[in-house]
C-alpha cells in the first residue's frame, strides 16, 4: 500500500511534466496537422535556459530563492518562446501547403540541428545541479519504508495544474483561443473571416514552447540532471501521450500525459525499470487498436 | 532613386530584426556556457562568439533578401568572402569557422541556384511544371536506358578506377546499403503511402539475425541472408497486423515506438544479444566458399590461394562492395517489376484513395501487409550486409536517427522515384561521411541540409512520379 502510494505520487509528478510537453504537440497538430518533431528539443532548450539562468541568479538569491525561481521561470519561458517562434518561422512556415511529409522531414532536420547545436555550444557532458528545494512531507511510515511527498513534487503538480487551467481558459474564453479553434477547424475559412492565420499559428508555437520550457525547468529542478539528449526521449513520450489522449485534443493531452507517467512509474516500481518504455508503447498500441483515434480524440471522418 | 533607397532601408531593417532575434536566441546558448568546476557548475561568457554569430546572421539575411530581389553577383562575392574569412582567419573557435564556411557556401549555392532557375524559366516561359524532373523527363525518356546502363557500368568499374581507394570503396558500400534501405522504405512510404518511422527495426533485425546465426551456429553469410530477410519480413507482418487500421500519424508514432522497443529489447536482453556491448567478430561473406582472409582456417581455401594471386586486403572490401551492388541491383529490378504487377498497382492505388480501392474489391489489409513485409525484407537484407561490412554491431547503430536518415533519403529523393532515392543517398550519406574530419559538425550540417532542401525543394530532388498507368496519352490517344 505504502509502496503503491509512493509510485502513485511519482507517477503523477512525471505525468504532469509529460502533460505539459504533450500540450505543445497536440496544439500544433490540431492547428496545422503536422508532428512538430522538434518540440522535444524545445523542451530541452527550455531546461538549459532554466539551468543557466538559475546558475546566474541562484547564488545571489540567498533567502530569495522563491523569487529567483520565479524570475528563472519567466526567463526560461520567454527565451524558449522565441525559439519556438523562430522554429516555426524558419522551418515550417515556408512549407505551408506542401506535402505533409516534407514538413515532417523539415521538423526532424530541425530537431537534429537543435540537438547538435546545444551539444556543440554547451558540451556533451551531463550537467548536474545541486538540489534546490529539498525535503518534503512524510505521509506514511511502514517499517523502514517512508512515503515521501517532496516539496518539489507539490510545486510541479501545482504549477502544472494552474498553468493548464490558465491555458484552458485562454483556449476557451479569449479571442485568441477562438481564433485558434477556428484555424483548427478550417484555415481558409478562418482567413476569410479576418483571422491572421500566420499570426495565430506563431502564437500557438510560442505558447507550446513556453509550456515546454516550464516542463524543462521542472525536470531540471526535480532530477537535477540534464544533457543535450533529454529532449528526444521526453519528446517521444510526450508525443505518445498526446496520441494516446487523442491528438488535437487538449484535455486528451493532459490525460495521456498522466497515463504515460503512471504507467511508467508503476511499471518501473513493480516490474522492471529497463522495460518501462516498452510498456508505455505497448499500452499505446493496445489503446490505438481498440480506439484508433485515441482516448478523447474525435474519430476521423472519411470523406470520399 | 528614392524607392531604391527605401528598398535598401527596408532590407537593412529586416536584416537587423533577424539579427536581433538571432541574438536573443544565441544569448543563452552561445553567449553563455556552463562548465563543471569544483563545487558544481559555473557559467562563463563568450561575447565575441555571440557578436560574430549575430553579425553572420545579419549578413546571411541581407544576402538572402538581395538574392530574392534579383541580385546575384554581390551575394556570391560576399559568400565567397565569408568562406575565405572562415578558411584563413584564426577564429576563436571551430564552430564559428564552420558557420562561416557553411553559411557562405549556402549563400553562394542559393544564389547560383536561383540564378539558374530564373534563366531556365526565362528560356522556357511556357513551362507550367518547372521542376527539375519535368525538365529532364523528355531527355530521360530518350536516353534513360543508356544512362541506366552507364551508371551500372560505372558502379561495376568503380573499384578499379584510379581514384578509388580503400576508404572510398568502403564508403560506396555504405551508400549502397542506404540506397537499398531507401528503396525498401520507398515501398512502404512512397508507394503504399504509409508513414513508417521505425524502419530501423527491420534493419536491426536483419543485422542481428545474421550476427547471431553466424556466431551461434557458424552459418555463412549466404545462408543467413535469406533467413535475415525472411525474419525481417515476418516481423513486418507481425507489426503490421495490429497497426494497419491506424491512419497517418497514428501509424507514424506506433512504428516509431516499435523501432524504439526493438532497440530497448536489444539493449536489455543481454543473454541473447549481448546487450549494449554488441556482437563482434561477424564473419565476412565468402565467394563460393572462398574466404578473403590471409590465412584461411583449416580445410578451406582463400580467394588469393585459389586464384594464385598475391594477397591484398582490399580484395575483401571490393568483394563486399560487389555483394552490396548486386543486392541493390536485385532490389531495384524487383521493385521495378513488382510495380507493374497487380500488387504494385494496388499499393499506389491505395496511396491515392483507400475508399475507392475498397469499393473496387481490394483488401486494404492484405495490400498494406504486403507492402510492409516487402519493405521490411529489403531492410533485413541491407541489415545483413551492414553487419558484414562492420563485423561489429551494437544497438547504438539502430537508433531513431537512423530511421530519420532513411526517411530523409526517401523524401529528399522525391517519394516513389528510384533514381531520386539513389541520388539522395549519395548526397546524404556519401558527402557527410566524406567530411569525416568535421566529425563534430557533421550532424549539425546534416540536419541543416535536411531543412534547407525541404524548404527550398519541398517535393524532393527528383519530384516527378511517372504515372504507372495512363489512360489517355497527352496527345489524346488512348493508352498503350
Amino acid at each position: 500500500m505504502e509502496y503503491f502510494l509512493q509510485q502513485l505520487i511519482n507517477g503523477v509528478t512525471l505525468g504532469a511534466i509529460y502533460g505539459l510537453i504533450a500540450i505543445g504537440y497536440t496544439m500544433v497538430y490540431g492547428i496545422i496537422g503536422m508532428i512538430n518533431f522538434a518540440h522535444g528539443e524545445i523542451f530541452m532548450i527550455g531546461a538549459f535556459v532554466a539551468l543557466i539562468s538559475f546558475l546566474i541568479l541562484g547564488p545571489s538569491g540567498g533567502a530569495m530563492i522563491p523569487i529567483a525561481l520565479l524570475v528563472v521561470l519567466l526567463i526560461a519561458m520567454s527565451l524558449t518562446a522565441v525559439y519556438g517562434w523562430a522554429l516555426e518561422r524558419i522551418a515550417y512556415r515556408p512549407l505551408r501547403g506542401s506535402p505533409r511529409l516534407a514538413a515532417l522531414i523539415s521538423a526532424i532536420g530541425m530537431s537534429i540541428v537543435l540537438q547538435n547545436y546545444v551539444q556543440l555550444s554547451q558540451g556533451a557532458r551531463v550537467k548536474t545541479l545541486q538540489p534546490v528545494i529539498e525535503g518534503g512531507f512524510q505521509l506514511m511510515k511502514a517499517g523502514n519504508f517512508t512515503v515521501v511527498l517532496s516539496y518539489m513534487q507539490i510545486i510541479i503538480v501545482v504549477v502544472t495544474v494552474s498553468l493548464m487551467a490558465a491555458f484552458w481558459g485562454v483556449i476557451t474564453k479569449t479571442a485568441l483561443g477562438r481564433a485558434q479553434r477556428a484555424c483548427e477547424q478550417d484555415r481558409t475559412m478562418a482567413a476569410l473571416l479576418g483571422i491572421d492565420v500566420d499570426r495565430t499559428i506563431s502564437i500557438t508555437f510560442v505558447l507550446g514552447a513556453s509550456l515546454a520550457a516550464v516542463a524543462g525547468m521542472m525536470v531540471t529542478l526535480y532530477y537535477g540532471v540534464i544533457d543535450f539528449y533529454v529532449g528526444f526521449l521526453a519528446g517521444i513520450k510526450a508525443f505518445t501521450a498526446a496520441v494516446l489522449g487523442g491528438i488535437g485534443s487538449i484535455p486528451g493531452a493532459m490525460l495521456g500525459g498522466m497515463l504515460i507517467g503512471l504507467i511508467e512509474a508503476f511499471w518501473s516500481g513493480y516490474f522492471s525499470i529497463e522495460y518501462k518504455d516498452v510498456a508505455a508503447f505497448s499500452i499505446l498500441v493496445l489503446v490505438l487498436v481498440f480506439r484508433p483515434s485515441g482516448l478523447l480524440g474525435r474519430p476521423e471522418v472519411e470523406k470520399v | 532613386m528614392a524607392t531604391q533607397r527605401q528598398d535598401w532601408f527596408a532590407t537593412l531593417k529586416e536584416s537587423a530584426i533577424t539579427a536581433a532575434v538571432a541574438g536573443v536566441l544565441m544569448l543563452p546558448m552561445i553567449g553563455l556556457y556552463t562548465s563543471t568546476r569544483a563545487g558544481g557548475l559555473a557559467v562563463g561568457t563568450r561575447w565575441i562568439e555571440l557578436a560574430a554569430g549575430v553579425f553572420l546572421v545579419f549578413l546571411g539575411r541581407l544576402a538572402l533578401i538581395r538574392i530574392q530581389n534579383g541580385d546575384r553577383l554581390a551575394p556570391i562575392l560576399g559568400g565567397l568572402l565569408v568562406i575565405a574569412t572562415g578558411f584563413y582567419l584564426p577564429l576563436p573557435n571551430g564552430l564559428l569557422t564552420v558557420c562561416c564556411i557553411a553559411g557562405g557556401a549556402i549563400i553562394v549555392l542559393r544564389s547560383v541556384f536561383v540564378w539558374g532557375n530564373s534563366q531556365l524559366q526565362a528560356s522556357a516561359n511556357q513551362n507550367d511544371n518547372p521542376t527539375i524532373a519535368a525538365r529532364v523527363q523528355p531527355f530521360l525518356k530518350k536516353y534513360g536506358p543508356w544512362i541506366g546502363a552507364a551508371v551500372i557500368a560505372f558502379a561495376i568499374a568503380f573499384p578499379w578506377l584510379p581514384f578509388a581507394d580503400r576508404r572510398l570503396i568502403d564508403l560506396a558500400t555504405l551508400v549502397l546499403i542506404y540506397v537499398m534501405l531507401g528503396w525498401g522504405l520507398n515501398i512502404v512510404v512512397g508507394l503504399a503511402g504509409l508513414l513508417d518511422l521505425g524502419y530501423v527495426a527491420f534493419y536491426a533485425i536483419g543485422a542481428y539475425s545474421f550476427a547471431l546465426l553466424s556466431s551461434n551456429y557458424d552459418l555463412s553469410f549466404w545462408a543467413c541472408l535469406p533467413v535475415a530477410a525472411m525474419l525481417a519480413a515476418f516481423l513486418g507482418i507481425l507489426l503490421g497486423f495490429p497497426v494497419l487500421r491506424l491512419r497517418g500519424d497514428y501509424l507514424a508514432i506506433v512504428t516509431l515506438g516499435f523501432g524504439e522497443m526493438i532497440r530497448i529489447i536489444l539493449i536489455n536482453w543481454v543473454e541473447f544479444t549481448k546487450g549494449p556491448d554488441g556482437i563482434s567478430g561477424i564473419p565476412k561473406p565468402t565467394l563460393f566458399g572462398l574466404s578473403f582472409s590471409r590465412r584461411p582456417s583449416e580445410g578451406t581455401e582463400s580467394f588469393h590461394q585459389f586464384f594464385d594471386i598475391p594477397y591484398a586486403s582490399v580484395d575483401r572490401i571490393i568483394f563486399l562492395f560487389y555483394v552490396a551492388l548486386g543486392l541493390a541491383l536485385l532490389t531495384n529490378a524487383f521493385i521495378l517489376r513488382i510495380r507493374k504487377l497487380p500488387i504494385g498497382r494496388a499499393w499506389e492505388a491505395l496511396r491515392e484513395d483507400e475508399i475507392a480501392c475498397r469499393s473496387l474489391g481490394l483488401n486494404p489489409t492484405n495490400v498494406k501487409l504486403s507492402a510492409f513485409a516487402l519493405g521490411a525484407m529489403f531492410g533485413g537484407l541491407a541489415g545483413a550486409v551492414f553487419a558484414a561490412r562492420q563485423s561489429f554491431i551494437s544497438p547504438e547503430s539502430f537508433t531513431f536517427i537512423e530511421s530519420a536518415i532513411i526517411l530523409a533519403v526517401v523524401v529528399l529523393g522525391g517519394m516513389g522515384s528510384q533514381v531520386g532515392v539513389a541520388i539522395a543517398a549519395i548526397l546524404l550519406i556519401g558527402l557527410p561521411e566524406w567530411f569525416r574530419e568535421l566529425q563534430d559538425y557533421r550532424m549539425l550540417a546534416f540536419g541543416a541540409l535536411m531543412v534547407a532542401i525541404m524548404v527550398w525543394r519541398p517535393k524532393g530532388i527528383l519530384s516527378f512520379r511517372e504515372p504507372t498507368l495512363r489512360l489517355h496519352e497527352p496527345d489524346g490517344k488512348v493508352g498503350k
